[in-house]
């Protein structure tokens, strides 16, 4: 996918000529597409809303009610549901944070100078390493999966965040490398080519140069990194067994099973809205970005 | 798509025409190594090395306690020929992959189609359906679809406007798999923009002269739309099959874990993880990990060979 895809897709927000075309044309036709459209979005986002409104309901009203209005708003269960286990939500919200903002750091660091390497140095065997490097992304992770398990068991590594964030830091997400080679390749030339003249290192120039003008890959890449890895759900499961070391993911979780799904649904729901409240924010803020990177990459979500 | 393209294209443009210190520079292949250490570590360390251990592992029979022993290939006879978890869990997997990517793709390129007329909303629209896709593969979404399709739930109250008594979805194994199918569909979002930066790369005109000669929308569709948009749909196809085949924490969630009720929702990765974590038949986990790579390759590779028939490339 170009880079004119994906603008062609933005396009439309600032509504050239394009837009609203065919409501003029056939408004009969149009009419009832927009009904279906709208139709589709009140199903899509109903069970989201529902949640939000359960979330604010007394327990006993949550099932056998399909209206999104509370009969009484009470917000009783965010507090009991933050405390429903033994390690408060608080706990596992800072996990996440700190794993999440960790790997950001990891991936944006190790990618780019890997990036940098493949698509501005000249050195001998690139393009074998490159192509390494693009097939290790077809590699299902559950092939290195048990030799990493017993690498990490024994550093002693097992119940920290270190098994979670340290393959960050080296380039372990090999996607957001070949992300950020694309854009390189897309920056002139002769800008490097010209510091080079002037003596600068290849360092200065990935530091000074390449990095500034790349902020949009490298947001792109730090709010995929921040999603996916707040997301993580297998790799909490399998390195977290403390609780107190436990994410938001593996927390929602073992709310679940510690009250069997049945008794406090409100305080689940509200501990599940939290959790998604930091996907929503760059849903509200990044949405360009988000847009853009899947149209440019074809990123899975 | 024109994003595997070598980087030896690049090549040609750097070959600085003014020799000296610049050519010197270039020649250094120490610079071009220090800044792939990082990966070079992580490929060695951690992928390219535990790689090969898991192939080994998965000769051995290993618990994590004493040292792996050889046991030639006998984790790969048991799963081919004696165990019905490994056949339960194939069956679940394939028919998960079948039933939702098609479904997904259609639902993307539908709705991608409808916003791709020049309407008004287009924004807000996309953005409702993509949200799903960006929420989904929380566990929060997984509990709230526990609770949907749970006997008393959401489901089955609006059902119950219509005095029908549904089941509970989830704990009834002739359904519990399919209401992962439609928690995968809901999912359609970002294929859809995928397909609606395919469509917009489509020349007007080619439209344009088709109703002038009388071809109806859909017609259009099937000779003009579809075609042209075959590598889109390839490029969907390939990653959302390769994704469901991984699916983990949807069916973990639901099932509590069993992949039950009676196996109905034990998904590949999820057998895996019990083998490897519930029960610590490391060699046997491994067996089951190089099983998934050769299907997920065997399946890459019969997409791409299949590509050439159905696949329009532009000249």
């Amino acid at each position: 996918m170009t880079d004119t895809a994906a603008k062609a897709v933005l396009d439309d927000d600032r509504g050239t000529e394009v837009v609203g075309l065919d409501d003029k044309r056939k408004p009969w036709a149009s009419a009832l597409i927009h009904a279906l459209l709208i139709g589709a979005s009140i199903l899509m986002l109903y069970p989201l809303l529902w949640m939000l409104s359960a979330s604010f309901r007394p327990s006993q009203e949550i099932f056998n009610s399909t209206s999104l209005i509370p009969s009484e708003v009470s917000v009783d269960a965010y507090p009991r549901g933050w405390f429903g286990l033994r390690v408060s939500f608080g706990v596992f919200f800072w996990n996440s944070l700190v794993i999440a903002l960790l790997s950001v750091i990891g991936n944006v660091m190790a990618c780019s100078l890997a990036a940098f390497a493949f698509a501005r140095l000249q050195f001998r065997g690139r393009n074998f390493w490159f192509a390494i490097m693009l097939g290790t992304l077809m590699l299902p992770y559950h092939v290195t999966l048990i030799p990493q398990y017993v690498l990490f068991l024994n550093l002693g590594w097992v119940n920290t965040i270190l098994p979670l964030v340290v393959p960050k830091f080296l380039a372990a997400d090999a996607f957001f490398i070949f992300l950020m080679v694309q854009f390189f390749r897309g920056i002139p030339k002769e800008l490097d080519e010209a510091a080079m003249m002037d003596g600068c290192s290849p360092w200065r120039i990935y530091w000074k140069i390449m990095l500034p003008l790349s902020m949009p890959v490298l947001a792109t890449a730090a709010i995929f990194t921040f999603l996916w890895t707040w997301d993580d759900f297998f790799g909490p499961l399998i390195y977290l067994n403390d609780m107190r070391t436990f994410t938001v993911q593996l927390g929602l979780r073992s709310f679940v099973d510690s009250q069997g799904g049945q008794s406090d649904w409100a305080g689940l729901f509200a501990m599940s809205i939290l959790s998604l409240v930091p996907i929503f924010f760059f849903f509200l803020f990044f949405q360009r970005l988000l847009i853009q990177g899947i149209a440019t990459t074809g990123m899975k979500r | 798509m024109s994003t595997l393209a070598s980087p030896g294209t690049a090549k040609a443009t750097t070959a600085p025409k003014s020799a000296g210190p610049l050519k010197r520079f270039w020649r250094n292949n120490g610079a071009g190594y220090m800044f792939l250490l990082p990966w070079f570590i992580g490929f060695f360390g951690l992928t390219a090395g535990p790689a090969l251990v898991s192939l080994y592992l998965s000769f051995t029979n290993f618990d994590l306690l004493t040292d792996p022993r050889w046991i030639g290939a006998a984790n790969y006879v048991r799963i081919a020929t004696a165990d019905a978890k490994f056949a339960a869990s194939m069956r679940v997997t394939f028919t998960y992959v079948l039933l939702s990517v098609p479904l997904k793709l259609a639902f993307a390129l539908l709705v991608a189609v409808a916003l791709n007329r020049g309407m008004r909303g287009l924004p807000w629209y996309r953005a409702i359906f993509y949200l799903p896709s960006l929420l989904g593969t929380s566990v929060a979404i997984a509990v709230l679809w526990r609770q949907l399709f749970a006997s008393n739930g959401l489901v089955n109250s609006f059902l119950a406007n219509f005095g029908i008594d549904g089941p509970s979805w989830i704990s009834n194994p002739g359904t519990s798999l399919y209401t992962l199918v439609i928690l995968a569909v809901w999912q359609f979002g970002s294929p859809m923009i995928i397909f609606l930066a395919g469509l917009r790369q489509i020349p007007q005109d080619m439209y344009e002269a088709a109703s002038l000669d009388g071809a109806s929308k859909w017609r259009q569709f099937w000779k003009i739309t579809l075609p042209l948009l075959t590598p889109v749909v390839f490029f969907n196809a390939v990653v959302q099959t390769i994704d469901a085949f991984k699916a983990f924490t949807p069916a973990f969630i639901i099932s509590g874990g069993t992949g039950g009720p009676i196996n109905s929702t034990l998904f590949y990765t999820l057998y895996l993880y019990q083998e490897a974590f519930g029960f610590f038949r490391m060699g046997y986990a491994s067996a089951l990990a190089w099983i998934l790579l050769v299907i997920i390759a065997l399946f890459t590779a019969f997409s791409f060979l299949s590509a050439r028939y159905w696949v329009h490339y532009d000249d």
